[in-house]
């Protein structure tokens, strides 16, 4: 029988949740690097033991840290032993240094400040860590201020895709309220050199190339709280998801609006329909069924809990505007919690599992697509992502 | 040799204890004693100060001989006590919570 495993980062550390294919008895495990902001942690598909974990705190900065045994022993990859002459330098693997010049030449010094002045780019911290479908030892990271890196050696050291922030609107981008972040990596299964990524508050990206040359795709967005609302960039993109096998369809939660793309981001509609509000972070799609998504509904984006203090999901199996609540086992009273960008996962299994985390601590599973929800734990801290790997 | 004392966390990513002692030749520096302790302990790499800028990180400041050295140049002498081991270099965190 298959089994699961949830990787699960919160505000205080990283926790292993672990169980057979009926996901009924849970394995809890952790927590792992205590005391840390774990933003995210993702194992790689082309080996799972392989799973890379983004520590970072306000006092110490950004740590990496990486398994090769399925989360049983962790390394930061340039931390081990000196160096010897000849060898890859050591101590680098949290060394994020942005490129200052752009393959096409532009200057990548500043982008756009709150008031609308410009303003160096800063290295905070790694927001998603995005392992290669093929090579475990390449994996893609998106840092706030918004970046994309990509290591090759496993996480020891990083180079950023700098044609990313030197495509032209790289000194427009302007942060959201929680930092100007690279949040989203999303690889195409089907073509390795096509790549998604989505930054807050500058819209979805694609590249074509492998990363060396990249465009905006928000075309059909609308934001009302831009100056012009349908602009090539400057929309607040919360999240991206896709099935993998079918590649050329995206499903996005915006800032406000649930939007859907049948051709690869080239041009988007809003499928929100029947949703009660189409504010939220997370979204995800059935790993089988390509036309089964599911949000997390947020009040408003003053207010970032559930309607009405109930913990509803919603899921559409025709795409998008017919949209019904799934709450059966969820808490349906006096619930105020938030389920962030990167806390929905999807797993495998023949009967699809779905996961979320919350700010309350809460990592919830539904084994069968959304009908049924059991907490797996209940009082971790505040979950900032949630992963799961289907295990044979 | 220069006596260290790490904050909690950083002795947790080190796999150290309290305090670690590091050798210097030279001048008996900030910028010698990190430079020494990075090298020991490359997973501190980045902790204390940035990578490129090698500025202190800000929620950190350097203490030593009940003196707060976290505005010092990095390349003014240490007191001799640290030089001599009878006091240590301490890195401390700003107190977290309310």
């Amino acid at each position: 029988m298959s089994n699961v495993r949830v990787l699960v980062g919160t505000r205080k550390g990283a926790f292993i949740l672990s169980a057979d294919g009926k996901r009924e008895k849970w394995d809890v495990s952790g927590p792992f690097f205590a005391g840390w902001e774990i933003y995210h942690v993702k194992g790689s598909t082309a080996d799972p033991n392989r799973i890379y974990a983004s520590q970072s705190s306000g006092w110490f900065g950004q740590v990496i840290q990486r398994s090769s045994d399925g989360g049983k022993t962790w390394e930061t990859p340039g931390g081990g032993v000196n160096a010897e002459p000849g060898q890859m330098p050591k101590g680098e693997s949290n060394k994020f240094v942005y490129d200052t010049t752009s393959a096409n030449g532009a200057e990548l010094h500043t982008h756009q400040w709150y008031d609308g002045t410009q303003h160096p780019w800063e290295f905070k911290r790694v927001w998603h860590l995005e392992p290669s479908l093929n090579d475990p030892d390449t994996v893609y990271a998106g840092v706030e201020d918004a970046g994309l890196f990509r290591s090759t050696n496993g996480g020891q050291s990083w180079s950023e895709l700098a044609g990313l922030r030197g495509h032209g609107t790289g000194p427009k981008w302007q942060p959201g309220a929680g930092g100007m972040c690279l949040h989203t990596i999303v690889l195409d299964p089907q073509d390795p050199n096509r790549m998604y990524i989505a930054i807050s508050a500058a819209g979805a990206f694609r590249t074509d190339d492998g990363g060396k040359t990249w465009k905006p795709i928000n075309r059909g967005l609308v934001s009302q709280y831009i100056p012009d609302p349908t602009a090539e960039v400057g929309h607040c993109v919360h999240h991206i998801a896709m099935n993998k096998k079918r590649p050329g369809v995206l499903f996005m939660q915006k800032h406000w609006d649930v939007m859907r793309s049948d051709n690869a981001g080239d041009q988007w509609k809003e499928v929100s329909g029947n949703l009660p509000t189409d504010f939220g972070f997370a979204i995800d799609v059935h790993a089988h069924e390509p036309e089964t998504i599911y949000v997390v509904p947020i009040k408003s984006d003053s207010e970032h809990f559930p309607l009405e203090g109930k913990l509803r999901v919603y899921r559409s199996k025709s795409g998008g505007n017919e949209w019904e609540p799934m709450t059966k086992g969820l808490p349906q009273k006096d619930c105020y919690v938030n389920v962030l960008r990167d806390a929905m996962a999807v797993d495998s299994l023949d009967s699809c599992g779905i996961y979320f985390g919350t700010t309350g601590g809460q990592v919830f599973v539904s084994p069968d697509a959304g009908e049924n929800w059991t907490p797996i734990v209940q009082s971790l801290p505040a979950v900032l992502s949630v992963e799961v790997q289907t295990l044979p | 040799m220069i006596r260290v004392v790490l904050p909690a966390h950083l002795r947790t990513l080190a796999g150290v204890g309290s305090e670690v002692s590091v050798e210097v030749s030279g001048s008996a520096t900030q910028r010698a004693v990190l430079d020494a302790l990075e090298k020991q302990y490359p997973a501190l790499c980045g902790t204390i100060r940035d990578h490129v800028t090698q500025v202190r990180r800000p929620f950190l400041r350097f203490f030593a001989c009940s003196e707060d050295l976290s505005h010092e140049l990095p390349d003014a002498p240490l007191p001799e006590q640290v030089v001599s081991g009878v006091e240590p270099l301490l890195i401390v965190g700003a107190i977290a919570g309310g």
